[in-house]
């Protein structure tokens, strides 16, 4: 292997000696110049076109651009050395302005190396913050990547307005509200991220993935299907049958017999898939946003089924490692995250008819009815799961299985089928946690896995592999993260909830619910 | 599309100081998970602080560069210090719980709108290479090397001086690892139990590999922000640290020159990869896809790679079969 | 060796004077605990008032599974925290130290699934037993020269060790490649590496070849003979019976007997509770312990 190896390394490098070297190195032979984009801060996906760029060596003006429909522009210069950069504020829209920071009043003074091909940040936002000139209102205010501060009402989704002149007592319970709701979101998320750490001794790090997911087909469904949603559905009505005719038909059919169907299932689902995508638009349809959030529910545990099923069960009859298993399923998680991100793009959305919505004033405390809702459906699935982890046989299954997988399995458990509901429950429970999530901010490719650091906290503080530990330990989180609000910036939300998590590891590792281990 | 120059085009970033960066950022990420076993998915994290650090020191309170560092390697020994106390008693999985929150914490907490002072929040610090520009002893107009991997004065530089502590940093491994120090890391990541019933203090030396790790992580967060002359906190993502274990699967852990190796194949990959996919999207191969999918498809590609190498070459592309194969558990 | 020779060695009274009754006094105690506790939720996994190891012996620990042997030998290294109680060792409390610290004060452990470094060979193994190494500091391990007379001594008597325990031919191959019972004997052999004074085994017969039993109970004997102190458990009672001085039977977490191998078994309390749990034990195989 090696002498192969080194074989075709040293051909490479032949090669590379051979070949004339202007075809690649083209891009360096340009010389020296200054170029960047500027965004639209309430759209980084656009740039801002027709701001003038003006770039003077002392008083000589030595070249000019305007960005481009993408916001991009360019100016070469002669030489190396220190140029003034000014950008023209009359050409920027009055819904903008320069921010302040690296550009001072329109200016700044960059230094060019010989052959440096600089890029200069300019950047926008929008009119009313730099006044305020509070941080927690700069465009760069929120955890989200892409400062999408919408005309200020992302912040307000997070921690619900604490208005000037309200008391700190009223402040407080505003936000104790808003914590229990963020709350029930991470713990109805987190839940299926213990039980199978329970079941599997395996932690899912696309767990996170598999929230965005739920919010996103939820999205997807409920403002307009068409082409690409029902080839969805298509594709993961074949899978979740064959997962299904697995689960349930396993021990009463025939082995061939099972296949067969299990084949037929998922060829047909992504033939009809193929179909729907060719007839592309023609079929479209929507439905309202509760029935869209089942759909997404019914196929986030397809998804959690079809992972475990086809991927994690296979891993665990080859006898693959744990360590090894971690590192399949963060490989997952960047699958996961990026095929969401080309299929559903980067924009932040949010779900129709839900963004605006009068307050409701219950007692001292204000909620957006869409909240009520969302705490009324979390709590009603909370105590559902717990019933059902409680008094039926499936979920006593999934209990005992997490306990102690060898146990249950010698007195007669199956526990890879137990497995696979817990991978289905879970992966449904993420989903509508991901529906929630959405419905109380936006939606974005990237939620899930920041919602994900909040889940770690919550399993580990109530407890790693129990359900009721995850129910406590969100809450716990939800309520620390919020209230940090009243002292601290927002954006250091989770870095509390992550303080909390390491603090629990030192006083309490096992949780506020877990057993303390048996070593050995 | 012009496979020929998107193949010479890959081979220079192969040596490239990304490529450098990377695999320097990798040795550490190798004393971690491959002589350890120290699941740790945050990298990246021990790059954030190294490479601010740099431009902390230079950008803000105009110190010169070597402080910069010194800042960045102690902000990484702080930052290992407090990864590990909490979690390196308990099993493996809540040292990767805490990286992966913790270096994306990190990174929020830097952008944020309050560090801004210090960080310059979501924009990055700026012009924080003068003082590394002008120890370079090349000419920074001058041309050096030959066909396709000549670069100029200060590209060549970087070069140099990345490349130069990658080999450091490898043969610091080789020296560690060849020794009783070494044999006491390798056992603990057989079986950290055997190797305290023989009366070693295995939190002692997990702490002592996930501090040396971490510092050479940052030191490669130290020479991005040098070659770079400016950092993002979005540059600093989790993806990061997953390129770093692609790196090192792919080259093979637990091997001295497993991330170097590993660094170079990737980002020929990469490179490569994205080449043709734009390519193809020129020739209109690629209808439903936008140039910025192109990325995202690179990035799901590089969890297939992780996927299918665990699973089916655990040993990278150097690894010891004869290592690997015996049973991993 | 052979079984005989093994059996000699029990015909001698090492244990003069002390009598057959749980938690007796011994003539020069080893080790000595005192209320050790430890539970699990709601679950007394052990609960020990007080138990000594005499000097020079080897001392076996039995009772039915679950009886919480597994658990007092890992209270007793340090592997495991108690909830209450102490325990001295030559002398010197050695409850509340770690793992490590145990084994450095002179008790060293086996474990009951064998823990061979597998991606390491037999020599690595070895080496890593020797105590005081200089080239197992950080900074030490960049002075070559200065670590390298040690190393070249401990190998020596890694060496020695190996062709004691037959393994000499194996040293470069990795441990992940000997069998079950080779390892057992690699992991007997690196614990004498660090010169303890006392040596736990965790049953160290479980799952080896009959083949491999006899000589692996001739080590044993062979280790008390040297003047070393064995505390092992086992399942086993016709080993036990042949090589112990001194049998502690656990049940349900307290020491229900002590005596020697005649005393215990003419003890009607003892093949009560282990025949009777043994019989449980059948049915739950593969439960774990």
């Amino acid at each position: 292997m090696r002498t192969r190896l080194v074989t075709v390394l040293l051909a490479l490098i032949t090669a590379i000696l051979v070949i004339p070297g202007p075809v690649a190195a083209a891009d360096e032979q340009g010389g020296e110049a200054l170029h960047g984009q500027i965004l639209n801060p309430e759209n980084r996906d656009q740039g801002v076109e027709g701001i003038g760029i003006t770039v003077y060596d002392g008083e000589d003006e030595i070249g000019a651009a305007e960005t481009d429909s993408d916001g991009m522009w360019e100016v070469e210069l002669p030489e190396p050395g220190t140029y003034r950069v000014v950008v023209d504020q009359e050409s920027v829209p009055s819904e903008y302005v320069v921010r302040e920071g690296i550009i001072v009043d329109g200016e700044t003074e960059v230094e060019v190396e010989a052959d440096d091909r600089r890029p200069l940040i300019v950047a926008l936002e929008g009119a009313g913050a730099a006044e305020g000139g509070d941080a927690s209102e700069s465009p760069s205010e929120d955890t989200a990547d892409d400062s999408g501060g919408e005309a200020g009402g992302e912040d307000g989704a997070v921690a619900p307005t604490t208005g000037g002149g309200s008391s700190f007592g009223a402040q407080f319970l505003q936000l104790t509200v808003s914590g229990i709701l963020f709350g029930l979101v991470i713990a109805i998320s987190a839940i299926g991220l213990s039980l199978i750490f329970g079941t599997t001794k395996m932690i899912n790090f696309a767990h996170g993935d598999m929230v965005t997911f739920g919010a996103m087909v939820a999205l997807l469904f409920s403002t307009g299907a068409a082409g690409l949603g029902n080839s969805l559905l298509a594709i993961f009505a074949g899978i979740g049958i064959a997962v299904l005719i697995g689960g349930l038909l396993e021990a009463r059919l025939p082995r061939t017999t099972l296949i067969v169907a299990q084949w037929v299932a998922i060829f047909g689902g992504i033939a009809l898939a193929t179909t729907l995508g060719v007839m592309g638009d023609s079929i479209d349809w929507q439905v309202p946003l509760w029935l869209a959030a089942a759909i997404a529910v019914v196929m986030g545990a397809v998804l959690g089924g079809t992972m475990e099923r086809y991927i994690w069960r296979p891993l665990r009859h080859r006898n693959v490692a744990l360590i090894q298993m971690f590192i399949v399923s963060i490989g997952l998680a960047l699958i996961l995250r990026h095929v969401i991100l080309v299929i559903f793009g980067a924009g932040r959305n949010r779900y129709a008819g839900y963004q605006i919505q009068e307050l409701v004033q219950l007692g001292p405390v204000a909620m957006a009815p869409r909240d009520l809702v969302i705490m009324g459906v979390a709590v009603a699935v909370l105590v559902a799961v717990a019933c059902l982890l409680q008094f039926t046989r499936i979920g006593k299954a999934m209990r005992a299985v997490s306990d102690n997988r060898d146990l249950a399995e010698s007195s007669g458990i199956d526990v890879d089928r137990v497995t696979l509901y817990v991978w289905g429950l879970g992966g449904g429970l993420a989903a509508l946690g991901g529906v929630l999530y959405g419905l109380n901010q936006v939606v974005e490719y990237e939620m899930g896995f920041r919602l994900l650091l909040l889940m770690f906290a919550a399993v580990i503080l109530g407890g790693l592999g129990t359900a009721y530990g995850a129910m406590v330990g969100g809450l716990a989180v939800g309520l620390v993260a919020m209230l940090s609000t009243l002292w601290f910036p927002s954006q250091l939300m989770q870095a509390w909830a992550l303080a909390l998590m390491i603090l629990m590891l030192l006083v309490r590792p096992q949780g506020l619910l877990g057993r303390r281990e048996r070593v050995g | 599309m012009d496979i020929l120059s998107i193949l010479a085009e890959s081979t220079r970033s192969a040596f490239g100081p990304i490529a450098a960066i990377y695999a320097l950022a990798a040795i550490g990420l190798n004393i971690h998970f491959g002589y350890t076993g120290l699941l740790n998915f945050g990298q990246v994290g021990f790059m954030l602080v190294g490479a601010y650090g740099v431009g902390i020191s230079v950008a803000v309170f105009d110190l010169p560069l070597a402080a910069g560092f010194g800042v960045g390697l102690l902000c990484a020994l702080v930052l290992a210090l407090l990864l590990g106390i909490p979690t390196l008693r308990l099993r493996a999985d809540y040292l990767s719980i805490t990286t992966i929150a913790a270096a994306e914490v990190i990174r929020l907490v830097y952008r944020a709108g309050f560090a801004e002072p210090l960080t310059g929040g979501a924009f990055g610090l700026q012009n924080l290479s003068a003082d590394f520009r002008t120890l370079n002893p090349f000419d920074a107009g001058e041309r050096y090397g030959f066909g396709l991997l000549a670069y100029n004065g200060n590209h060549l530089w970087v070069l140099v001086v990345t490349w130069g502590l990658v080999a450091v940093m490898a043969g610091l491994t080789w020296l560690l690892m060849h020794s009783p120090w070494g044999r006491v890391i390798k056992g603990i990541r057989e079986d950290e139990d055997a190797v305290r019933s023989l009366g070693k203090n295995v939190f002692a030396y997990k702490m002592q590999a996930l501090v040396l790790g971490g510092l050479i992580g940052s030191l490669a967060g130290c020479m991005l922000a040098v070659y770079q002359a400016s950092i993002q906190p979005d540059q600093f993502k989790p993806q990061v640290t997953f390129f770093l274990w692609v790196i090192l699967l792919l080259g093979g852990a637990g091997r001295v020159f497993g991330p170097v190796l590993g660094a170079m194949a990737f980002w020929f990959l990469m490179t490569f990869t994205d080449g043709v996919l734009q390519g193809m999207g020129a020739l209109g191969w690629l209808p439903f896809l936008d140039g910025p999918d192109y990325g995202a498809i690179q990035l799901a590609f590089a969890g297939l790679m992780l996927v299918v190498l665990i699973v089916f070459r655990p040993q990278g592309l150097i690894g010891d079969r004869k290592e690997m194969l015996v049973n991993v558990k | 060796m052979s079984s005989d020779e093994a059996n000699v060695g029990a015909g001698v009274d090492r244990m003069v004077g002390a009598e057959p009754v749980p938690g007796s006094a011994k003539s020069d105690p080893i080790l000595v605990a005192d209320g050790v506790r430890r539970s699990f939720g709601g679950l007394t996994a052990v609960d020990v008032e007080h138990v000594e190891v005499q000097r020079g012996t080897i001392t076996a620990l039995i009772g039915p599974n679950g009886a919480g042997k597994s658990t007092l030998f890992n209270l007793l290294t340090g592997f495991d925290r108690v909830d209450r109680g102490r325990w001295t060792f030559e002398g010197r409390a050695i409850n509340g130290k770690r793992g490590h610290q145990v084994a450095r004060a002179g008790m060293v452990r086996t474990f009951q699934l064998t823990k061979a470094l597998t991606r390491m060979t037999v020599l690595d193994n070895m080496l890593l037993g020797a105590p005081g190494q200089f080239g197992e500091r950080m900074a030490g391990a960049f002075l070559r020269p200065v670590w390298q007379r040690q190393e070249r001594e401990n190998t020596a008597r890694a060496l020695v060790l190996l062709e004691r325990f037959k393994l000499i031919d194996k040293r470069d191959d990795m441990a992940g490649s000997l069998s079950g019972g080779q390892r057992k004997l690699l992991e007997m052999a690196r614990s004498l590496m660090t010169d303890p004074s006392m040596i736990m085994l965790d049953e160290p017969m479980a799952g080896v070849n009959p083949a491999l039993v006899q000589s692996l109970l001739g080590h044993i004997t062979a280790l008390r003979d040297e003047g070393k102190t064995v505390l092992f458990v086992e399942h086993d009672m016709d080993v036990i019976m042949g090589i112990s001085d001194w049998i502690v039977v656990l049940a349900q977490g307290r020491v229900i007997a002590e005596g020697r191998p005649s005393d215990i078994r003419a003890d009607q309390q003892v093949i009560d509770a282990y025949l009777g749990a043994q019989e449980e034990t059948v049915e739950t195989q593969g439960s774990g312990e």
